[in-house]
């Protein structure tokens, strides 16, 4: 079920970026442009985002994969909804982000860098986001969270599930109402 | 070749006429005026919450005032940071740090409306005056000297009238009506050096370029900030973006361009924005285009976002990254400035470099060798964070010592803890300890004691800090960061970090320290870019200033500072530890912690994940939980039986 969603989103998304790319060059320099903008409209590269620009720029798949992969921006698996980047810089690093990050790990049973398996949440580590007087930080979707404990990273996740469930309670009522 | 000197100023002038409309627009506005600072780490504060509150209370209680936005005044520890000037009250305009939607809220009832300024929530008074202490009697502030991040914080960063309107823009005209070789002579005589940490002449490199034979030449902003811990680049741009824009311009008067690149991080969105908005007001002004204002010159600017590579800040691997390519470098020579992007000759300077340009111009080389120390003329900012009262961008003349920056201008180390070392320069400089407080801060000293200016970031540490887990840290950074190309970089840097995780794990073995000394030496000898070059430094200075830390590791699988988890232990004095209460055991992310037949706490050593949550949450009147090393020195308190 899961993969077929998957599938169909990804057929979505290869249709984008076929109308997108008239709008750009065919020379190498903008490889990488293009990638940021599949990475921004889209989250991630699908395989088949690489395969079409690949051909709109007259290369082999292999050198944008490894040009790709090379930089830190471009994912290649569909983030969750609920984005979670934990900042390891130095002041971050010096104020316990590494047991902010852990705790993340342990209460989402996920590993930095993956994504749960209901889509929800995905975990990150980033190198800095240049808030370090806020030391250590998280940022979870846009809102960054400054002076972070492990305590307010259980507060955090109860907040998100809470909203998803009053969402979906509010979705279900009315389905109630009609049965 | 100028080919009307008058044109130029004429429609300077224009603007500058319209700049003075904007200014008088806004200061002759009735009633109040409210500067609220809105750059990512205000808005990461709570800055627009805060703005949100002044607009709805101000609706809400009548009061008729303006609000401005500007960018980052650089006082990260005071964050959101509100500047109120209410001339009908009787005081001078006055900065507010801290200042919660809440306290929005009250200001605008209690000092808009009835004029009590709540001199409790104040730091002080923007100009001298005899009411309120001025924020010019405070060590953070008088000792600066700010010339690059002088109208930050002060001016409007998306109004490219706000800048025009504080003499911006000037010196572009000045140089207009100058030659190239007066231009790059005014710099060489500033003596100014890049301020990307290496510190190269930039008259020199400009006077290569414009050497250097090809058409099509090129200017290139390095804002491709990396380092974890600096962040002056961003506030540059996210709070005076024109004034950058003038000095690529400038440089590409002196050495001849048509093109300019802005290569900044795609993690840093508003600045991204801000940029992209700047070149677009210049464009439509005409100090950028086919005819930069009527001289004939032609010059303009794309922004081009890196996507994350530490190592595209490397000359040679960002020209790579705008060509489509890996960041990898390659060998220099030949140098950019010969050939560079697409091959033509071109010029890479960081965004202070660029942001002091305009400034020398206006008022001389002269001027600018009267600041800062002989071989290092100028200033130097840091993002100095860590563990200080004050922590922020601070902007300080050459040649200021370690100690008056850490202690007089940032408030020194809070909760009465002793200073430990100060680590400069990110991944690539060092750790220096407290016997280096007074070095000078110039390129030539900060090389000397084995660290180096690199970007400024300035991350001070206490006592509480373990010198061999911040080596693993950066190693592990500079490991993660490698390209590659280099054997000894890609592989030297691995194992480098690998025996700094055992030491930290307590798995080290004698010889350890000496196979340390010698692989780091061999991984600066092997790599080619500044990257593998520098990445043992930490692990150099850190071992050349703390041996005994690295010893207690290695022998007696201890951690000094408390820090290495495997080596540590978190247990409750039951002298101290006071019946009833409960803080540890509900703020325990493992339930780790329990109570003990006497109702006294106790901590199960085979749960305890050693976050040190419940050390935080122990009332300060106890301070019963107690971090120790090694974990055998714990004593082990058996958890009660369940009851059946």
């Amino acid at each position: 079920m899961l993969d077929q969603d998957l599938l169909a989103e990804e057929k979505e998304i290869a249709e984008d970026i076929r109308t997108q790319l008239v709008h750009f060059g065919k020379s190498r320099g903008d490889l990488i442009p293009i990638l940021q903008m599949i990475q921004e409209k889209h989250a991630y590269l699908p395989p088949s985002a690489i395969q079409l620009v690949a051909e709109h720029l007259d290369l082999a798949p292999s050198e944008v994969y490894g040009v790709a992969t090379f930089y830190n921006q471009f994912r290649f698996h569909p983030p969750g909804k609920n984005p979670i980047k934990v900042c390891l810089g130095t002041a971050c690093h010096v104020c316990g982000g590494d047991i902010i990050l852990e705790n993340f790990e342990r209460k989402l049973e996920i590993r930095e860098g993956e994504t749960s398996p209901d889509l929800e949440f995905s975990l990150d580590r980033v190198a800095c986001v240049g808030c370090c007087a806020l030391a250590p930080v998280a940022i979870v979707k846009d809102t960054l969270h400054g002076h972070m404990a492990p305590s307010k990273v259980e507060g955090l996740i109860l907040q998100i599930d809470m909203q998803r469930k009053k969402m979906e309670k509010e979705a279900k009522d009315p389905d109630h109402a009609d049965e | 070749m100028p080919t009307n000197n008058d044109m130029p100023n004429q429609r300077l002038g224009e603007l500058q006429d319209k700049a003075q409309r904007c200014k008088s627009l806004i200061d002759d506005a009735p009633g109040p005026k409210i500067q609220i600072g809105l750059a990512s780490c205000g808005i990461a504060a709570g800055a627009l919450e805060t703005k949100a509150a002044f607009e709805e209370a101000l609706t809400e209680y009548g009061v008729e005032a303006s609000i401005r936005t500007v960018g980052c005044i650089g006082h990260c520890y005071a964050e959101p940071v509100v500047i109120i000037d209410h001339p009908d009250s009787g005081f001078p305009p006055i900065f507010y740090p801290e200042v919660t939607p809440g306290k929005a809220r009250m200001l605008v009832n209690q000092f808009l409306l009835k004029n009590d300024p709540r001199f409790e929530h104040i730091l002080g008074a923007m100009v001298e005056n005899e009411m309120v202490p001025s924020v010019w009697d405070f060590s953070r502030f008088n000792q600066e000297q700010r010339i690059v991040t002088e109208k930050c914080g002060y001016i409007d960063p998306e109004n490219m009238y706000d800048y025009i309107a504080m003499d911006g823009y000037s010196a572009l005209v000045s140089a207009l009506s100058m030659s190239a070789e007066a231009i790059i002579s005014e710099i060489k005589t500033a003596s100014l050096r890049g301020r990307g940490g290496a510190g190269f002449p930039t008259g020199k490199k400009w006077e290569l370029t414009k050497a250097a034979p090809g058409a099509g030449k090129i200017v290139i902003c390095n804002a491709d900030e990396g380092d974890p811990g600096a962040y002056m680049d961003r506030t540059i741009i996210e709070s005076n973006p024109h004034q950058l824009i003038e000095g690529m311009i400038i440089c590409a008067l002196a050495i001849g361009a048509d093109k300019g690149y802005v290569y900044i991080r795609a993690e840093y969105p508003l600045a991204v924005q801000i940029i992209t908005r700047a070149i677009d007001q210049s464009r439509e002004a005409g100090l950028l285009g086919e005819d930069i204002l009527g001289s004939g010159t032609r010059f303009d600017i794309e922004v081009f976002q890196g996507s994350g590579a530490f190592v595209c800040g490397e000359e040679t691997a960002l020209i790579r990254s705008i060509e489509g390519y890996r960041g990898m470098p390659r060998h220099r020579p030949p140098f950019p400035v010969h050939r560079g992007l697409w091959n033509r000759p071109t010029v890479i300077n960081n965004v202070k470099t660029l942001a002091s340009i305009p400034p020398i111009i206006t008022r001389g080389a002269d001027w600018f060798r009267s600041i800062g120390t002989t071989d290092s003329p100028g200033t130097a900012i840091f993002s100095v964070v860590g563990d200080v009262t004050h922590p922020g961008l601070v902007e300080i003349p050459m040649g200021v010592t370690l100690r008056s920056l850490i202690f007089d201008i940032c408030g020194g180390i809070p909760d009465k803890k002793e200073f430990k070392a100060v680590q400069i320069g990110g991944p690539s400089g060092g750790c220096l300890p407290a016997d280096f407080l007074d070095t000078p801060i110039d390129f030539d000293s900060l090389t000397d004691a084995g660290a180096m200016m690199g970007s400024g970031g300035m991350v001070v540490m206490d006592e509480d800090t373990c010198m061999v887990d911040i080596a693993r840290y950066f190693l592990d950074f500079t490991q993660n960061e490698s390209c590659g190309k280099c054997t000894f970089c890609r592989i030297g840097t691995r194992h480098l970090r690998d025996t700094l995780e055992r030491l930290t794990k307590g798995e080290g073995s004698a010889g350890d320290d000496t196979l340390i000394q010698t692989l780091s030496e061999d991984i600066r000898n092997g790599s080619l870019c500044g990257l593998g070059k520098t990445a043992p430094n930490p692990v150099l200075t850190s071992l050349k200033y703390f041996p005994e830390e690295y010893q207690a590791h290695i022998d007696k699988k201890q951690c000094p500072g408390k820090v290495c988890r495997t080596l540590i232990a978190y247990y409750i004095d039951l002298d101290k530890c006071a019946r009833g209460c409960d803080a540890c055991v509900g703020c325990c992310p493992t339930e780790a912690v329990f109570t003990t037949k006497n109702r006294k706490k106790g901590i199960d050593l085979q749960l305890c994940v050693k976050c040190g949550e419940c050390q935080v949450a122990c009332p300060p009147d106890y301070d019963a939980v107690v971090r120790i090393s090694p974990p055998e020195l714990a004593p082990v308190v058996e958890r009660a039986e369940k009851k059946a």
